[in-house]
């Protein structure tokens, strides 16, 4: 009864953030010129260079870092800013809160990194994906974890005075053990090596997902209450 | 006093001991440190750079521990602690960061090249830099001492991953291997007492600072007070 209850409930925060979200498009919009802008500056200092599809891999999460960093604060930023937060103190439990926003974000980040990586392979000639199994878990586990990642700090900085500068010095280091683990996992495919050689960043990347959660699930409350 | 007086005095003679103690290829005399090839008189940072890397940790480390406790007992004593802490460790962390890029620059040829060590070296600094951008961020003392501990905790769970993730990426050039080859310790008896002497003065010298600094902040939040 009471985790069907509260499943219900972080539903309920998700829709509403859903139904603000697509009254306004704001972070969507914004997000998309976002990355069609930083990828626009990037084949343009391209040019007719041959860059390694290596150091490809690693602009491709470099726009997906920046993109993430300039979108995802504003599920907590935003209430903060319509001053809804204590009507969201009244009517919900701050993990239902936690949960709802982090599937706001998930599925928002979710939907920015397909149209970047579509876009990134379309554009991009000289990134060639060669093992698409190790392409594919790679950003699901990467968008997992940025989004887990960012959804914290997000909650944090809500609460600071300047929040859009704060927001990557924050989640930088918190976030640079993935990073280094996706950019690996990504010349990995590329270069086309079989599965198995790419668990072990799996591995990273699964327990990486596992600990944020669980730290975000014992710690949100604090920031929550604030 | 006296103390303090012997922590000085025991740092005092570390230092000594270790920059004046010979460096031979077969220490015969007790005196005698042996020769690790590929350092030679290089190797002294070892007694220096390596108690200020782990200072760095420990006041990590302390400030975690106060930054729990706050949020256990909302104390705001513990804020206050865990923020010196951090202070000293960032002090910490910079020297550590300075004399090994010196001493990298002499060893291997260039100040930075991204060595597992550099790398979780970097990220630790970056860490406090966050810690304390976050700090001046946050209005109200009882909220930036709850967020900031939020913060360390989140810090500290997943700085770990570096252990894990850096080995893949880059290969080690760090001579903690060639000082700590599969589990043999090639100190003489000489060497590993002057080191062992070095963390224990160092890390007294920790606490003895942050047991300074926490007095003094004590001080200027009842002056603060006062004057309201």
């Amino acid at each position: 009864m009471k985790t069907g209850s509260s499943i219900s409930a972080t539903w309920t925060i998700f829709k509403k953030d859903m139904y603000s979200e697509l009254r306004t498009r704001y972070a969507l919009n914004a997000l998309l010129m976002f990355v069609i802008t930083t990828l626009s500056v990037i084949l343009f200092s391209i040019g007719n260079e041959n860059v390694s599809p290596e150091l490809l891999a690693g602009v491709l999460w470099i726009i997906i870092f920046f993109s993430t960093m300039s979108g995802l604060s504003r599920t907590f930023v935003s209430e903060e800013e319509r001053g809804t937060v204590m009507t969201l103190h009244l009517i919900a439990r701050p993990l239902t809160v936690f949960f709802g926003k982090l599937l706001f974000n998930l599925i928002l980040l979710g939907a920015l990194n397909v149209f970047t990586v579509v876009l990134y392979l379309l554009l991009v000639t000289g990134f060639s994906v060669v093992n698409y199994p190790i392409f594919i878990i790679t950003i699901i586990l990467g968008t997992l974890g940025l989004g887990s990642g960012s959804t914290i700090i997000a909650a944090i900085i809500a609460k600071a005075n300047t929040k859009g500068t704060l927001y990557p010095v924050l989640s930088f280091p918190i976030l640079l053990p993935l990073l280094l683990t996706v950019i690996n996992a990504t010349k990995l495919s590329v270069e086309g090596v079989p599965l198995v050689d790419a668990i072990g960043e799996f591995q990273v990347l699964i327990s990486y997902l596992i600990v944020l959660l669980a730290i975000s699930y014992l710690l949100f409350e604090y920031i929550w209450k604030e | 006093m006296t103390l303090k007086l012997l922590l000085g005095l025991w740092l005092s003679l570390v230092i000594i001991v270790g920059i004046a103690f010979p460096i031979t290829v077969n220490p015969t005399n007790w005196y005698d440190l042996p020769l690790v090839p590929g350092l030679e008189d290089k190797a002294r940072i070892i007694f220096f750079h390596v108690p200020m890397a782990w200072v760095t940790t420990l006041a990590f480390i302390t400030s975690l521990i106060f930054g729990i406790k706050f949020l256990s007992n909302k104390n705001m004593d513990n804020d206050l602690k865990s923020a010196s802490a951090a202070g000293l460790g960032l002090m910490f962390c910079v020297l550590a960061t300075v004399t090994g890029s010196l001493w990298a620059k002499f060893n291997w040829g260039s100040f930075w090249n991204w060595d597992p060590r550099e790398t979780s070296i970097f990220v630790l600094l970056l860490i406090y830099g966050a810690y304390f951008a976050l700090r001046s961020a946050v209005e109200g003392e009882e909220k930036r001492a709850t967020l900031s501990a939020v913060y360390a905790i989140i810090a500290g769970v997943t700085a770990p991953f570096f252990i894990f993730v850096m080995p893949r990426m880059i290969e080690g050039l760090h001579p903690n291997e060639a000082i700590v080859s599969s589990g043999k310790i090639s100190m003489n008896p000489t060497m590993l007492i002057i080191f062992l002497s070095s963390l224990a003065g160092f890390t007294s010298l920790f606490f003895w600072m942050l047991n300074l600094k926490v007095r003094a902040e004590r001080l200027e939040l009842k002056h603060y007070l006062k004057g309201e």
